[in-house]
């Protein structure tokens, strides 16, 4: 059988009005909805679509770091783990960690812990759970924007939150976002992470090649969507906290009260169907 | 009008600027601005600015009064999760009995409540607790419900309001833990209606009007009995 996700061919990445396969303009983003507090059990929650792309996260913790030789007596650790679904690619990936995985979970680790005050909570692990469900390219981006929401639901001192965004080059030109079409036939993808309140950097990679020139371009496309994706990220930690007390009023108590009397002595007057 | 948001929700890295004010708990200087480091309400009292935090893990703070379950015993201690990221161990000594060397399971078992008090904790966290004082003991029967700490304060409300209003009309016992492991006995009914209220107050918590809420609920629920 033929490989068609891998077939050589020439698509046209670029229209000549300038727009993206999907109509955007090169500086523009994937429409993106973040909701925060979606899981029960875990202290922090939340799930991000991002375009085409479902990212779930969770977070645990402060919680005891096991095994035991991994604690740090001065500070806490972080633990991320970033998971793509089975059913998340359109070939079925096998499921467990790969290659891939583990270095995303490295840095992912790598860029949380430079922003959680670990100091405050010695011999812990933060644990940060990162489920792609769809991917559709920027799944890491998304799952860094999703988890940074849920550490601040999970009440984890941090100094600030984190946002992360891609940039690359496709058909010749600078990009932002891209998606999995010119991902996969574009030149070059640059995924990086942002403290949004300072601007430094606490993720940065690159997959392909790009001229100075064109990197600082990316660069700028990516620090300016930040700002975008911030304001989105704090807009849904407020609504996770504004609640209404109209749907409590609406609540009943539980647990009715036994009845006294058996139920086949009674004599309904009006009860629907008995004829006389 | 009670839906109206009065407190500020504060996110990580947000500014809390105010002309001289000190940062408190909940939030970090840097470059001489103050900024919230916990997802909170903003709180402002005799010139430092704190973040009340809405979630997050309990820290244990000495002289805290804590509800813990065994989770394991030794000779001459037993340990104690406190709902915090660190167990916290109870001395044999620091209890009102008179226990021999490796008698300690006699007297409280894995999975035992206790009301205990935090006794001290040191720069590494580490946790001791005591039974040695008027009113711990040992919480026998009855069920425990788990809320955030962060809730704590709204369950038991201003000067205890929350929680006496709950204990008067179910006519439950109650204890509340710091640490937000909280005890209730009473008849089944009135105790699931107690648990009821409870996990209300840890939903609505930061709604405004809570208190009359709560009174309404317990009310549908009591009307013939009143309070």
């Amino acid at each position: 059988m033929e490989d068609i996700e891998h077939l050589e061919k020439k698509i046209q990445l670029i229209d000549p009005s300038g727009r993206r396969l999907d109509g955007r303009r090169p500086d523009e983003l994937r429409a993106i909805k973040i909701e925060a507090g979606v899981l029960k059990r875990p202290e922090g929650s939340a799930y991000v679509e991002w375009g085409n792309n479902k990212v779930l996260a969770a977070v645990y913790g402060p919680r005891e770091a096991h095994p035991r030789h991994m604690q740090n007596p001065t500070r806490a650790i972080v633990q991320a783990r970033y998971n793509m679904a089975p059913f998340s690619v359109s070939d079925r990936k096998r499921p467990g960690p790969d290659r891939r995985s583990t270095e995303i979970s490295k840095v992912i680790s790598e860029a949380f812990a430079s922003v959680i005050f670990l100091e405050q909570f010695p011999r812990t692990a933060v644990q940060v759970y990162i489920e792609v469900l769809q991917a559709d390219a920027g799944t890491r981006c998304a799952g860094i924007t999703a988890a940074s929401v849920a550490l601040a639901d999970a009440g984890v001192p941090m100094r600030d939150l984190v946002v992360s965004c891609a940039s690359g080059k496709v058909g010749g030109v600078v990009c932002l976002d891209l998606n999995k079409d010119e991902d996969n036939f574009g030149e070059a993808d640059v995924p990086m992470a942002v403290v949004p309140r300072t601007g430094e950097i606490v993720l940065l990679q690159m997959d392909g090649h790009l001229t100075p020139e064109e990197f600082d371009q990316a660069m700028a496309y990516s620090l300016k969507a930040t700002e975008q994706i911030n304001e989105l990220q704090k807009d849904a930690l407020r609504r996770r906290y504004s609640v209404s007390l109209d749907e409590f009023r609406a609540v009943q108590p539980p647990a009715p009260e036994p009845e006294e009397e058996p139920k086949y002595d009674v004599y309904h007057e009006d009860q629907p169907g008995v004829v006389e | 009008m009670e839906n109206r948001p009065t407190r500020e929700v504060v996110i990580p890295g947000q500014p809390l600027d105010g002309r001289g004010l000190r940062p408190g708990s909940g939030t970090y200087s840097e470059g001489g601005r103050i900024y919230a480091a916990l997802l909170g309400i903003r709180d402002e009292r005799s010139g430092t600015v704190n973040v009340i935090p809405l979630s997050g893990r309990y820290m244990p703070r000495p002289g805290d009064a804590v509800i813990g379950q065994i989770t394991d015993l030794g000779p001459g201690h037993w340990l104690l999760d406190i709902n915090s990221p660190y167990p916290a161990p109870l001395h044999a000594v620091e209890t009102p009995w008179r226990i021999d060397y490796g008698d300690t399971a006699s007297y409280l078992r894995i999975g035992d409540l206790v009301l205990a008090e935090v006794l001290t904790v040191d720069e590494i966290r580490r946790v001791q607790v005591t039974l040695n004082r008027d009113g711990l003991r040992k919480l026998e029967g009855g069920q425990l419900v788990q809320i955030s700490y962060a809730k704590v304060p709204r369950v038991i409300g201003k000067k205890g309001s929350m929680v006496s209003l709950i204990k008067n009309y179910t006519r439950c016992r109650i204890f509340v833990g710091q640490n937000g492991c909280i005890w209730v006995d009473g008849e089944p009914q009135d105790a699931a209606v107690a648990v009821a209220a409870i996990r209300l107050i840890e939903q609505y918590a930061q709604a405004v009007g809570l208190t009359e809420a709560v009174h309404a609920f317990l009310q549908r629920k009591y009307e013939k009995r009143g309070g």
